[in-house]
């Protein structure tokens, strides 16, 4: 039973990270839930005095809010596509950082959808969607793609825990609170790893793999398509769906090598999480961003050669008003992961992850750039509106709610560790061979 | 001419006169109300209307009190109807009683405006023209496809309402209509605070946090009336009508309204995007009045919000020149 030895000795190196939090940790936490409050006291204010608190405007009516929700639903398929494709092609070096993959999908795909909620002037009528829903909505498409997709992400993440959870019920060592460890028994239901139940639970995550990916990306084309099936000049585009879904990815690898990184130097797992992870990942990131490079290029060169007057507009708005932020997401973006994980030499383990951030910024500003240019460029010019009603400048609220929605994000992930280890206990080797297994890498 | 006069006069006429029957036609669902007095004792005009059991009967005009068509019958359009309406850029100077008359009647905020008029110039070298936007009600109306609860509905007398009731505020219409017709209530206000039923073909009371825009003014095509647009336009650049009954007026001017559009040249904005609106325009040949004239008698505000088209642009340029 070397198995068990082996998760053991993990799971009793990991023991601190949930037994106790350390003073830094505290803080850290502390100061999350301080930033959620402010986040609240906004909701609070936007509630209370009506949506003319966001820079929304008749012309921009949506903003930061829809820009986040992309985000952060981009970033949970990613963690989707990822640990699924991971799983499928059974490669052996996922082990440590499959865990962080599948917190991210599951943490981001809870908070994208409040955002889109923000945005939606009466929330007290949201019954509506179900009670009154109309299939040929984009909307009704995004609420039922969105809801399957949480529900497969949270069974195909449980399935992935149920090993873990088995070894910490098992685990006698573990000092945690009474009802910590009864959650871990009543969680673990019963698996105890025979070759009956080893062989159910691999054909069962194989499936929903397989469902994850499918789904993931059905959903990010949904969301595109709210965007191109109106008539916007940015937005009528036939290649936003596999474009969105890129962007999404591509993002999603962005965030998983910072969290690689964050916990790495925060629960010291310089020996499990090595530069051959950051590389491995960085070239997945690599093939992404070329693909997403190559998308938005072919995006723009067809509309500004063809130069139809609003797409020539829309251009001009893009390169006059908001150049640099041009520059950074659709250049600076693209070529700055191609160079440094492109190059041997260049391959360290701060620079991936500084070309992780650039990444994730520059996906952020890209659905920014989606979003807020396009309605500031109607087909009818802006006209007999009022000065402040013309362009698009997101107010504290907007700000505020956006930084308790990356609190979340971060208080959430420090939670989630702190339950389950964040690197997967159990070996990977319970995983019983079948024929027709692929192994890539 | 005299000839073509009087039988404009008549067609005229022949359109209120259905106005009222088709007004009358929905008594029986409690449209119309006889309400047997009347603060203004009898106006000594009689108009006929359908009882219940289907009899024809005269009422004195001021016993009859319009009661707002609720929310379920809005969705049914007034029978027998196509509604279209003719704007006549050639006519408009930016007056702006169109929009202030439309603010009024429907009970809107100071900020919001279901009517707007542009100042467009099509390109560099040709000439600018003052363009008033209502909502186009479009027979292929995208911002009806998109909406996930229905609250926005296409009747078949061709007009496109807003159950505000029903409405969430998703804004995905907004973004959905090409013609940047559609209003948000982005606040509380006290216009909102009137005690009127609701009713989608008023969209009065307005509520915040839903969507609204334009509506053709139902409720007085069932009194056999223009919209306030129409009514109001001191230049009778509006004209409204009943597209298969082929008949337009501005109020004071009947027309064929396919000879209308066949000599003037009618034409649809935007219709290569395909929606199909319901509102024509006849372009801006032979004008009564120099454009410039638009930007007579505005107050600061408003002059404001044409700072950036072309043509003040260019007006200022060359201000600044000599």
């Amino acid at each position: 039973m070397s198995d068990t030895v082996n998760s053991d000795k993990l799971l009793r190196e990991f023991a601190p990270q949930i037994e106790r939090t350390s003073k830094f940790g505290k803080l850290w936490i502390a100061f999350l839930c301080v930033v959620i409050c402010y986040g609240w006291f906004a909701l609070y204010w936007q509630v209370s005095r009506g949506h003319i608190v966001t820079g929304m405007r008749d012309n921009v009516v949506w903003g930061v809010y829809i820009v986040n929700f992309i985000f952060f639903m981009g970033i949970s398929y990613a963690g989707a596509l990822i640990s699924g494709t991971l799983h499928l092609f059974h490669s052996e070096w996922r082990k440590p950082i499959i865990r962080m993959a599948e917190f991210i999908t599951i943490i981001s795909l809870l908070i994208g959808p409040c955002f889109i909620m923000l945005c939606v002037g009466r929330l007290d009528r949201l019954p509506n969607l179900i009670l009154f829903g109309r299939i040929q909505s984009p909307i009704t498409w995004d609420v039922i793609a969105i809801s399957t997709d949480i529900f497969g992400c949270l069974l195909f993440l449980y399935l992935a825990l149920l090993r873990d959870l088995g070894k910490m019920r098992d685990f006698t060592e573990l000092k945690v609170p009474q009802w910590q460890k009864k959650m871990y028994k009543i969680l673990a239901l019963g698996y105890t790893g025979t070759a009956d139940q080893q062989l159910r639970l691999k054909r069962a995550t194989d499936v929903m793999a397989g469902m994850v990916i499918a789904i993931a990306i059905i959903v990010y084309s949904v969301l595109a398509w709210i965007f191109s099936v109106t008539l916007q000049p940015g937005w009528h585009s036939t290649i936003f769906g596999p474009y969105f879904v890129i962007a999404a990815v591509y993002s999603g690898t962005g965030v998983l090598i910072v969290a690689m990184y964050v916990f790495r130097k925060a629960y010291h797992l310089e020996e499990h999480i090595t530069l051959q992870h950051f590389v491995n990942v960085g070239v997945i990131m690599l093939v992404l961003g070329a693909f997403f490079g190559y998308f938005t290029f072919s995006e723009y060169l067809t509309k500004w050669y063809g130069s139809e007057k609003n797409d020539e507009q829309l251009i001009q708005v893009l390169l006059k008003n908001y150049f640099n932020l041009f520059i950074l997401s659709n250049y600076v973006g693209v070529l700055v992961p191609l160079i440094v994980v492109g190059f041997r030499k260049l391959r360290t383990i701060n620079n991936i992850t500084i070309a992780a951030v650039i990444v994730v910024i520059a996906l952020w500003i890209n659905r920014y750039l989606i979003v807020v240019p396009t309605l500031e460029t109607p087909y009818l010019p802006i006209q007999d509106a009022r000065a402040a009603w013309q362009l698009y400048h997101a107010t504290w609220v907007e700000w505020a709610l956006t930084a308790a929605g990356a609190a979340m994000f971060c208080l959430l992930f420090t939670i989630g560790s702190k339950l389950i280890p964040i690197v997967q206990v159990s070996d990977l080797k319970e995983e019983p061979e079948q024929p027709g297994d692929l192994h890539l890498m | 001419m005299k000839n073509d006069k009087k039988d404009d006069n008549n067609s005229r006429r022949n359109f209120l006169k259905l106005g009222i029957l088709a007004g009358a036609g929905t008594v029986a669902t409690g449209a119309l109300l006889v309400t047997g007095k009347s603060a203004s004792g009898e106006s000594g005009e009689k108009i006929k209307v359908l009882t219940t059991t289907g009899e024809v009967m005269e009422v004195d005009k001021n016993f009859l009190t319009q009661a707002p068509v609720g929310r379920k019958e809005s969705h049914q359009g007034i029978p027998g109807r196509k509604f279209v309406m003719v704007i006549d850029l050639a006519r408009c100077k930016n007056a702006r009683k169109c929009v202030e008359e439309c603010q009024k009647g429907h009970n809107l905020p100071k900020e919001t405006e279901f009517m707007k008029v542009y100042l467009m110039q099509d390109s560099e070298k040709t000439a600018p023209y003052w363009f008033p936007k209502p909502c186009y009600h479009c027979d292929n109306p995208q911002c009806v496809s998109v909406c996930p609860v229905g609250a926005t509905y296409k009747r078949t007398d061709g007009i496109v309402l807003i159950d505000n009731e029903r409405c969430i505020g998703c804004k995905f219409c907004m973004t959905g209509c090409p013609y940047s017709t559609r209003v948000f209530a982005w606040k509380p206000d006290e216009a909102y605070d009137i005690d009127q039923p609701y009713s989608p073909e008023k969209s009065v009371p307005g509520v915040e946090g839903t969507v609204s825009k334009c509506d053709f003014c139902p409720d007085l095509a069932r009194e056999g009336k223009l919209p306030y647009c129409a009514q109001a336009c001191p230049m009778g650049v509006i004209y409204f009508g009943d597209i298969d009954e082929d008949v337009v007026t501005n109020g004071t001017e009947t027309f064929k309204f396919s000879e209308l559009i066949r000599d003037r040249s009618g034409y649809r904005y935007l219709d290569n995007l395909g929606t199909r609106p319901n509102v024509y325009y006849l372009p801006p040949v032979d004008r009564q009045f120099p454009v410039e004239r638009g930007l007579d008698g505005l107050d600061e505000e408003t002059l404001k919000r044409y700072d950036n088209t072309p043509y003040v642009k260019n007006a200022k340029i060359s201000k600044e020149a000599k």
